[in-house]
């Protein structure tokens, strides 16, 4: 499945680049929200590599999609993804997490070109989004905001707010996707605040909602082609079900947590298994 | 009254002795009380008049208000300008973080609803979406400090202490009509986001005959005295006037400085009218004595090694009782009279 920018790369090896990515960042560190990277890559690979408009040379240019990372810490992930895209340098996965670098382990917006906000205080971003896509209206740009939010962020009382203020205003330029792992901090999602299903909710608050595999590549693409596409002026939201850690088995069938343990031989491992696969 | 602002508060009786209507007892001013009783010119709606003056002169203004346009003045320019005002519900956060976004998408909105939601519920938003990032929403907000008898669910006692720790949040607590139409222009001009506190309704018109103009930042010197040095912001700037005035008539020289601009504080200012000897300070405000213009002041004047004589007027660190505004302005030393009484007492 070749992306639409007119690359021979198929989606699958973009997603593959970007775990790759995210793998050798946090191995800089010897840790890092590894698991949530390997889980929602293929769902950036979608985002950045068919469904969104920007040029990589000019992070702000005027008619680019906009992309907003409620979730902080999945700031690994976006970096692999914006430097796959080219918006930023491979040369600085070195830097991931270091002293006076731009790639802090929490995503800022002050720190990062294509970083579009501060995420990490969950429950802003689709709030934000809200206010962007009023914005853009209002400027009869026909740019999309994409918010990538969490399934632990639903628990926020906020997103529900940006959730109702969003079909309020009829923002049919607005697409949030859920990345649902099932996976907060203290356990799984299901058992916090999460025990009704997800896109039927956010249907019944008036939005066009879609449940995917988010590790599907082809799932995804229709999935985003139909959001993008649909007709009626309300807003749409994606509900991505991804594996933590997908991508690399050995991790994969870990126990799995919030923040996974990788062993320090382990990151050369898994880089491994994804070049082997690559390599196919 | 005496010693304001310790010690002299009774606590609240308890809910469980019967009362009799209190024979000449004020009636309750409820929620929206404006400070028109004052016996003053007033203007109606200063903020709502100033932002649609604004708004005609610059594309890039837009309004937003949770479901109090009607009590922030804002729906004056709603009216005027409906396709550039958002009603975004009773939802303080969404509608703070929308502001951020359209910020981001190069609007300058204003943003109203009541200090205290403003403050204790949406805090985080303002602090995340908007200040980190520098965004230039105006935060505008009516019930601050006591002007509303309605109890602590909406006096906003404590909102400057919250907010002054805030990098990067410019904090503005305008006196009169005039002040505010001036400081909606001001604030819009500042590329940086502003939490302003509104007084709405009828707005008493004060500043004028001291040839007063608003400045960004700026503390001002409103009237000259050999005796005490006021330092106030807010309303209380028109409450220690009057109290200069009759504490005159008893021969007490007293100066006015008034500090629109809580943060970033006139320092350079403070410091030299407060370094001028022989005077007693008075900081009045209308907030807590916890973390307000009064603290402020006071570390600041340590800080440059300025040891004065100090004494606060603001409100006690307690939840304040409901009532109507005038009682309650007295029993908490932020009228007239308790003002006097208070100097009186300090010297």
């Amino acid at each position: 499945m070749a992306d639409r920018t007119g690359s021979n790369v198929s989606l699958a090896q973009r997603a593959r680049a970007i775990r790759r990515h995210a793998l050798r960042m946090a191995q800089v560190q010897g840790q890092g929200y590894i698991g949530q990277a390997l889980g929602i890559a293929d769902v950036l690979a979608v985002t950045h590599f068919h469904a969104m408009r920007y040029r990589p040379g000019e992070p702000e240019w005027e008619g680019r999609d906009r992309f907003y990372l409620s979730i902080g810490h999945y700031a690994i992930a976006l970096y692999a993804a914006m430097i796959e895209a080219g918006i930023l340098p491979e040369s600085e996965i070195a830097t991931y997490g270091m002293d006076d670098s731009r790639l802090p382990m929490s995503g800022m917006a002050s720190y990062t070109p294509g970083m579009e906000i501060t995420g990490g205080s969950l429950g802003q971003g689709l709030g934000i989004a809200v206010g962007a896509a009023l914005g853009l209206k209002r400027k009869g740009n026909p740019a999309f905001v994409y918010n990538l939010l969490s399934d632990g962020e639903l628990g926020e009382g906020s997103t529900w707010e940006a959730v109702m203020s969003a079909v309020q205003w009829q923002l049919d330029n607005l697409i949030a996707v859920v990345d649902f792992n099932n996976q907060q901090a203290d356990g799984p999602t299901r058992d916090a605040l999460a025990r009704t299903p997800e896109a039927a909710k956010w249907q019944a608050f008036g939005w066009y909602a879609q449940e995917v595999d988010g590790n599907d590549m082809a799932a995804l693409v229709a999935a985003f082609d139909a959001a993008r596409t649909h007709p009626a002026p309300q807003p749409r939201v994606i509900v991505c079900n991804t594996k933590m850690c997908k991508g690399v088995p050995f991790l994969e069938a870990r126990e799995i947590t919030h923040f996974v343990r990788v062993e320090p031989e382990e990151w050369q491992r898994a880089l491994a298994v994804l070049d082997e696969e690559a390599g196919q | 009254m005496t010693d304001v602002p310790f010690g002299a508060h009774s606590r609240r009786k308890s809910k469980y002795s019967p009362r009799e209507p209190a024979s000449g007892g004020a009636r309750t001013s409820a929620m929206i009380a404006s400070l028109d009783a004052e016996g003053r010119e007033t203007v109606t709606a200063p903020f709502g008049t100033a932002l649609c003056d604004l708004a005609a002169r610059r594309d890039d203004i837009v309004g937003l208000s949770a479901d109090l346009s009607k009590y922030t003045d804002m729906h004056v320019f709603a009216a005027r300008y409906p396709d550039r005002f958002y009603q975004m519900g009773m939802a303080e956060q969404v509608m703070l973080s929308a502001a951020a976004g359209l910020a981001r998408e190069g609007f300058t909105p204003f943003a109203t609803t009541y200090a205290v939601f403003a403050s204790r519920r949406a805090y985080d938003f303002i602090a995340m979406a908007i200040a980190e990032e520098n965004l230039p929403v105006k935060i505008c907000c009516a019930l601050p400090g006591l002007t509303t008898g309605y109890g602590p669910s909406h006096q906003a006692t404590e909102d400057i202490a919250i907010f002054r720790g805030l990098p990067g949040l410019t904090i503005v607590d305008p006196c009169d009509a005039v002040e505010t139409a001036q400081a909606t222009q001001a604030i819009a001009d500042h590329p940086g986001p502003v939490y302003m506190r509104l007084l709405r309704g009828k707005v008493p018109d004060v500043l004028g005959r001291y040839g007063y103009e608003f400045r960004l930042g700026r503390a001002q010197v409103i009237r000259d005295g050999a005796d005490v040095l006021f330092v106030s912001s807010g309303f209380m700037t028109m409450r220690v006037l009057d109290a200069a005035e009759r504490l005159a008539a008893d021969g007490v020289d007293c100066a006015v400085l008034h500090v629109p601009t809580i943060k970033p504080l006139d320092v350079a200012t403070i410091r030299a009218e407060a370094a001028k000897s022989g005077r007693l300070v008075v900081v009045a405000e209308n907030h807590t004595v916890i973390g307000g213009l009064g603290e402020a002041v006071a570390a600041d004047l340590m800080r440059a090694g300025i040891h004065v004589p100090f004494r606060q007027i603001g409100l006690p660190d307690e939840f304040l009782d409901a009532g109507a505004l005038p009682t309650l302005h007295h029993q908490y030393g932020l009228s007239v009279e308790a003002v006097t009484a208070a100097v009186k007492s300090w010297l």
